[in-house]
C-alpha cells in the first residue's frame, strides 16, 4: 500500500484518469480513421450501459472477467503472475459439461452447486500441474501457464471433435446441449419488471461472482491462510523465516486461484451456452489480467474494472455494428490503450498525482507527530525517527 | 551572493537543504573541508549524511545551498560533474562488475578511446605506481568475484584515483572489513593524504572517527550539530552530539550465572545451494543465563548457523533443546516448529525477514506466531487481538511512534528492531536467537536493546548473540566464540581476551582451536 495517497485515490482517483487518458488517445485513433470519436464514444457508452440490453451483456461479460479477475488477484497476492487463465476457464467448461451431460439433476440449483463444484475442481487442477512444476522444480509459473493455454486448447478441441462430439451434429464440434432441467435462470426470468430480454446472456452467476468477491475478501484480509499468502508475496524470506512452507503457499494459492478462473464456466458454459463449444472462454482468461491490474487485486477493485471491461466489449460489439468502417481490430486498439493505461503506464500517473497530495497535504498537519527522516540507504523511503 | 571561497578548502558546502516531500532530510548544512585532511562526517542513521553525500557526488539537486570546490562555485547536476570536479566515490555496497577483471573495472567509464588497449596498458602502469605508493597491491588480472571484500574496496579505490579524484568519499567503509583489513585500509588512507588528498569519511562507528580523522562534524535530524577537531573531542561528547543527550556506552551488567545446558550443537554442517559447505562441523554449548557471542567477519557462516537453529535451512549434525534432540530434515524441520520448541529469533536482517515491510505493524507483532490461539478466532484471524498486543508491546518497547496502524517500512531501523525484539521476546523463549541486533539502529535505540538483552539474560534465558561489531559482542557476552570460514577458531572469556586476539582469529590466522 502506498502511503503517500489516501485510499480514494489509490483505488478510484488514478484508474480514473488514466481511463479518461486511455480514451482520449482511443479518440485520436478514431479521429485519425476518419470516423466522430464523440460519435463512436457515445455509442460505446449508450450500447453497452444505456438499455438493458446493453446492460444485459455488460454484466454479463463482467461476471467472466470478475471470476478470472478474482483469480489473477489470489495469485498475484502470492507473488505469481498466473497467466494461465484461458486454459483454468475452458477445463473449468470441462469440468461444467461433464458434471450436467453425466448426472440428470433434477433442478438447477444442485445442478449449479455441483457444476460450480466440477468448474473449480477442473480449474484448480489444470493450474496444480503449473503450481507443483514452480514450487518443486523452479520452473517458471509465467512460462508454464501460457504453455499449459496452449495444451489445454489442444485437448479441448481433441475431446469436442472426438470424445463429445454429438452424433449425427452437423460437424461443429461442440457437446449436446445440457438438460432444460439444469438451465440458469436468466435476467429475464429473476426480474422480467427490468427490460431485459428473454434471451439476455446476463444469468444467476451474477451473483456467485458477487459472492466470490466476498469470498476472496475474507480469504486475504481475514483468514490466517491469506496472511500468509500476503506475507510470502511480500517476502520469500520472511515467510520462510516466520515457519510458512513456500511449497504449501504456492500450491494453494495457484489452486484457489484457478477455481475461481474455472468458476468462470458456470456463467459462460453453464448460464449462457447451455453447452460446450471450441473456446468458450473467448480471451477472458488474458483480460483477468488487465482486470486484476487495474482492480489493484482489491475485490472491490476488481469488481468495478470488471464492470468497465464489460461495458468495453459490449460496446466495443456495439460500435462494430453500428458505425460503418469501426472493424474488430480497431475496438481491440481501443481495449489494448485501456489495458496499457490503466495496467501498464500507471506510474505515469501515479507520480505527478502524489505529488500534489504531497503538496496539498504539507500545509495541514502531517499525520506524524514527529519530522520523519529518510534513512541512510534510501533517502527516498521515509522513516519515522523518535 | 557568491562569495569567492578559500582556496584553501578543498570543500566547502554552504546552507545546503534537501527535502524528500514532508521530509527535510538536510537542513541548511554548511561544511568547510580543508584541503589534504581526512573529516569523519558521523550520525545517526537517518542523520542525513548519505543524502548530503549524494549531493556532493551529483545524485540528488540541492534544493538550497551552493558546493564550492577549491574555493569555486561547482554545480554538480549529475555524477560526471563530481568526478570532472575531482570528486572520488567509495560506495558501501561496491559498485563493481563482478566477471570484469580488476583493470576492466577501472578503466570502465573513463576509456581513452573506443579500443581498450591502450587504456588498459596506461591503467595497468599507474596501478603498479600506486601499489608501490600506498601498499595497495591487487592483481590487475584478477577477477573481481574471486576477490576477498577488502580487495575489493581497494579497486573501488583505485577507480577514484584513476579519475584523478582529489577529494575521496568512502561511506562507512569498514562495514565489511576485519579489523586487520581496517587497518590496512586506514594506513592506504593516511598515505592518500601525506599525498595531499583529501578524504571525507561517513561513519556511525566513533572508534574510527578518533582514530584516524583530523576534524569531524556530527550531524543529527538533517542537521549539522557540531564541527570539532578530532583532538579536541571524545567519544563521549560526539556520542552525546549524535543523539542529543548523554548516552552510555558502557552496558551495566553483572556477572552471569549460567545455569543448566539449554542448547548442544554437535557437528554441526550446512551446504548450500551451490554444494559449498558454510558450516564446516561447528560445536556449541548455550547454557541458561548466559550470553554467547559469535564474532566474525560477516559471510563466515553466521548467517547459516541461525538460519539452521531458526529452521528454516537443512543441516546435518546434531542439535539438543533442553536435552531433546531436533530433528533437522524432517518435513517438520521448519521456523514454527522451532519456535514451538522454545527458540525465538531476531534475524540478521529485519528488514527481509523479521518483517514484512509492507505490513502494519499490528499485522507484524503476529509474524510467524499467527497460529497461536491469541490471534486467532475459528475460521478467521482476530485482528483486534492483535491490535490490541501491538498497542500493548509498543507501550513497553518504547516503539515511536506508537501507532499500529503504521506500516512497518516506515518506522525508523532503530523502532523496527524494537518491534521484532518484542514479538520474540514476548512469548518466553527458553533461547533467543538474535544477529546484529544494532545494525542499522540509532544509538538511543542501541542502549536500550542491549538493555533487554541483558535483562533476558538475568530472567534466566539462554542467548545466541551474532554481530560483527567487535564492540558490541565484547560488551554483551559472557563467552565470545569466533567464528571463520563455517569454523570455530576458538572460544574466549571476554575478561581474557582483547580485540586485537580476537581480531587475528577472525581473519583466520590463530586461536586455539585451529592449532588443534
Amino acid at each position: 500500500m502506498n502511503d503517500a495517497l489516501p485510499k480514494w485515490a489509490d483505488i478510484l482517483l488514478i484508474p480514473f484518469i488514466n481511463l479518461v487518458l486511455a480514451l482520449v488517445v482511443s479518440g485520436f485513433v478514431v479521429a485519425l480513421i476518419g470516423k466522430d470519436p464523440f460519435e463512436a464514444l457515445y455509442i460505446l457508452v449508450n450500447g453497452s450501459v444505456g438499455s438493458a440490453y446493453g446492460w444485459g451483456y455488460t454484466l454479463f461479460y463482467a461476471t467472466n472477467f470478475i471470476f478470472t479477475g478474482l483469480g489473477v488477484a489470489v495469485a498475484f497476492h502470492a507473488r505469481m503472475f498466473n497467466i494461465g487463465g484461458e486454459g483454468q476457464a475452458a477445463l473449468g467448461g470441462l469440468g461444467v459439461a461433464l458434471v450436467l451431460l453425466w448426472v440428470p439433476w433434477p433442478h438447477w440449483t444442485v445442478a449449479l452447486v455441483a457444476a460450480s463444484l466440477g468448474a473449480a475442481v477442473f480449474g484448480a487442477a489444470w493450474a496444480a500441474i503449473p503450481a507443483y512444476l514452480q514450487a518443486r522444480r523452479g520452473s517458471h509459473i509465467v512460462i508454464t501457464t501460457i504453455m499449459f493455454n496452449f495444451i489445454a486448447s489442444a485437448l479441448m478441441v481433441y475431446l469436442l471433435s472426438r470424445v463429445l462430439l454429438v452424433p449425427g451434429a452437423g460437424g461443429s464440434p461442440e457437446t449436446a446441449r445440457f438438460a432444460e432441467a439444469v438451465r440458469l435462470p436468466n435476467a429475464y426470468d429473476v426480474l422480467p419488471w427490468m427490460g431485459f430480454s428473454r434471451s439476455t446472456p446476463l444469468n444467476i452467476s451474477f451473483f456467485l461472482a458477487l459472492a466470490s468477491c466476498v469470498f476472496v475478501w475474507a480469504l486475504i484480509w481475514r483468514t490466517r491462510l491469506g496472511y500468509e499468502i500476503r506475507a510470502f508475496g511480500h517476502s520469500e524470506p520472511a515467510a520462510l523465516y516466520a515457519g510458512i512452507s513456500p511449497f504449501r503457499i504456492t500450491m494453494t494459492a495457484m489452486l484457489i486461484s484457478g477455481a475461481l478462473i474455472g468458476l468462470m464456466a458456470t456463467n459462460s458454459v453453464m448460464g449462457e451456452a447451455e453447452r460446450l463449444v471450441i473456446d468458450p472462454v473467448q480471451g477472458a482468461g488474458f483480460v483477468g489480467i488487465a482486470v486484476a491490474l487495474m482492480g489493484r487485486s482489491h475485490p472491490v477493485g476488481v469488481f468495478l474494472a470488471a464492470l468497465l471491461f464489460g461495458a468495453l466489449y459490449q460496446g466495443g460489439g456495439e460500435l462494430t455494428f453500428e458505425m460503418n468502417g469501426m472493424t474488430r481490430e480497431i475496438i481491440l486498439v481501443i481495449q489494448a490503450l485501456v489495458i496499457l493505461f490503466t495496467g501498464a503506464l500507471d506510474n505515469m500517473v501515479r507520480a505527478p498525482i502524489e505529488r500534489i497530495f504531497l503538496t496539498a497535504g504539507r500545509r495541514p498537519q502531517p499525520t506524524l507527530p514527529t519530522s520523519p527522516l529518510p534513512s541512510d540507504g534510501d533517502p527516498k523511503d521515509s522513516k519515522v525517527e523518535p | 551572493m557568491t562569495a569567492a571561497g578559500n582556496p584553501d578548502l578543498a570543500i566547502e558546502l554552504r546552507g545546503i537543504s534537501k527535502a524528500f516531500g514532508p521530509v527535510q532530510a538536510n537542513k541548511d548544512i554548511s561544511i568547510q573541508v580543508r584541503r589534504g585532511t581526512i573529516h569523519g562526517i558521523i550520525g545517526e542513521n537517518g542523520a542525513g549524511k548519505s543524502t548530503l553525500m549524494s549531493i556532493l557526488y551529483g545524485f540528488y539537486k540541492a534544493d538550497a545551498g551552493e558546493v564550492l570546490i577549491g574555493g569555486k562555485p561547482t554545480p554538480i547536476p549529475d555524477s560526471q560533474a563530481a568526478i570532472d570536479a575531482g570528486i572520488g566515490m567509495v560506495f558501501q555496497h561496491f559498485k563493481l562488475v563482478e566477471n570484469f577483471t580488476v583493470l576492466e573495472n577501472v578503466i570502465l567509464g573513463a576509456e581513452d578511446g573506443a579500443l581498450l588497449k591502450p587504456s588498459l596498458a596506461k591503467a595497468r602502469k599507474l596501478l603498479k605506481k600506486l601499489a608501490d605508493d600506498y601498499e595497495m597491491d591487487v592483481d590487475p588480472d584478477a577477477i573481481i568475484e574471486d576477490l576477498g571484500v577488502g580487495q575489493q574496496q581497494r579497486v573501488e579505490i583505485l577507480k577514484a584515483l584513476y579519475r584523478e579524484a582529489d577529494i575521496l568519499i568512502l561511506d562507512e567503509p569498514t562495514g565489511v572489513l576485519t579489523p586487520a583489513e581496517a587497518d590496512h585500509l586506514f594506513r592506504i588512507l593516511e598515505g592518500l593524504r601525506a599525498e595531499g588528498k583529501t578524504i571525507i569519511l561517513i561513519t556511525h562507528k566513533l572508534r574510527e572517527i578518533m582514530d584516524i580523522t583530523d576534524t569531524v562534524s556530527v550531524m543529527r535530524r538533517g542537521e549539522m550539530t557540531a564541527t570539532v577537531k578530532t583532538a579536541d573531542t571524545s567519544p563521549e561528547e560526539l556520542a552525546e552530539l549524535m543523539v542529543g543527550r548523554k548516552v552510555l556506552l558502557r552496558v551495566d551488567k553483572v556477572p552471569a550465572t549460567p545455569g543448566k545446558v539449554i542448547l548442544e550443537v554437535e557437528n554441526l554442517r550446512v551446504v548450500d545451494d551451490q554444494k559449498v559447505e558454510r558450516l564446516r562441523g561447528i560445536d556449541l554449548t548455550i547454557r541458561a543465563g548466559e550470553v554467547l557471542g559469535i564474532a566474525g567477519v560477516s559471510g563466515n557462516g553466521q548467517s547459516e548457523l541461525l538460519e539452521v537453529l531458526g529452521g528454516y535451512a537443512r543441516g546435518t549434525g546434531t542439535i539438543r533443546m533442553n536435552g531433546q534432540e531436533i530433528d533437522l530434515t524432517g518435513t517438520a524441520s521448519d521456523a514454527r516448529t522451532r519456535r514451538d520448541r522454545g527458540i525465538a529469533h531476531v534475524p540478521e536482517d529485519r528488514q527481509r525477514e523479521g518483517l514484512i515491510m509492507d505490513y502494519r505493524a499490528w499485522e507484524n507483532v503476529g509474524f510467524g506466531y499467527h497460529h497461536d490461539d491469541r490471534f486467532n478466532s475459528g475460521m478467521f484471524m482476530d485482528n483486534a487481538a492483535m491490535r490490541r498486543d501491538c498497542v500493548e508491546k509498543m507501550e513497553r518497547f518504547d516503539v515511536r511512534p506508537p501507532d499500529p496502524t503504521l506500516a512497518a517500512k516506515n518506522f525508523s531501523g532503530g523502532n523496527q528492531q524494537k518491534v521484532v525484539l518484542a514479538r520474540e521476546i514476548e512469548r518466553n523463549p527458553d533461547l533467543l536467537l538474535i544477529g546484529q541486533p544494532t545494525r542499522g539502529v540509532d544509538i538511543g535505540a542501541i542502549e536500550f536493546i542491549h538493555e533487554q538483552i541483558i535483562a533476558l539474560r538475568d530472567q534466566g534465558k539462554a542467548i545466541l548473540l551474532v554481530s560483527v561489531e567487535l564492540d558490541e559482542i565484547m560488551a554483551l557476552s559472557d563467552r565470545i566464540a569466533v567464528m571463520f570460514d563455517g569454523c570455530i577458531m576458538g572460544e574466549r572469556l571476554p575478561s581474557e581476551t582483547d580485540a586485537n586476539e580476537l581480531g587475528l582469529m577472525m581473519a583466520g590466522m590463530t586461536g586455539k582451536g585451529a592449532a588443534a
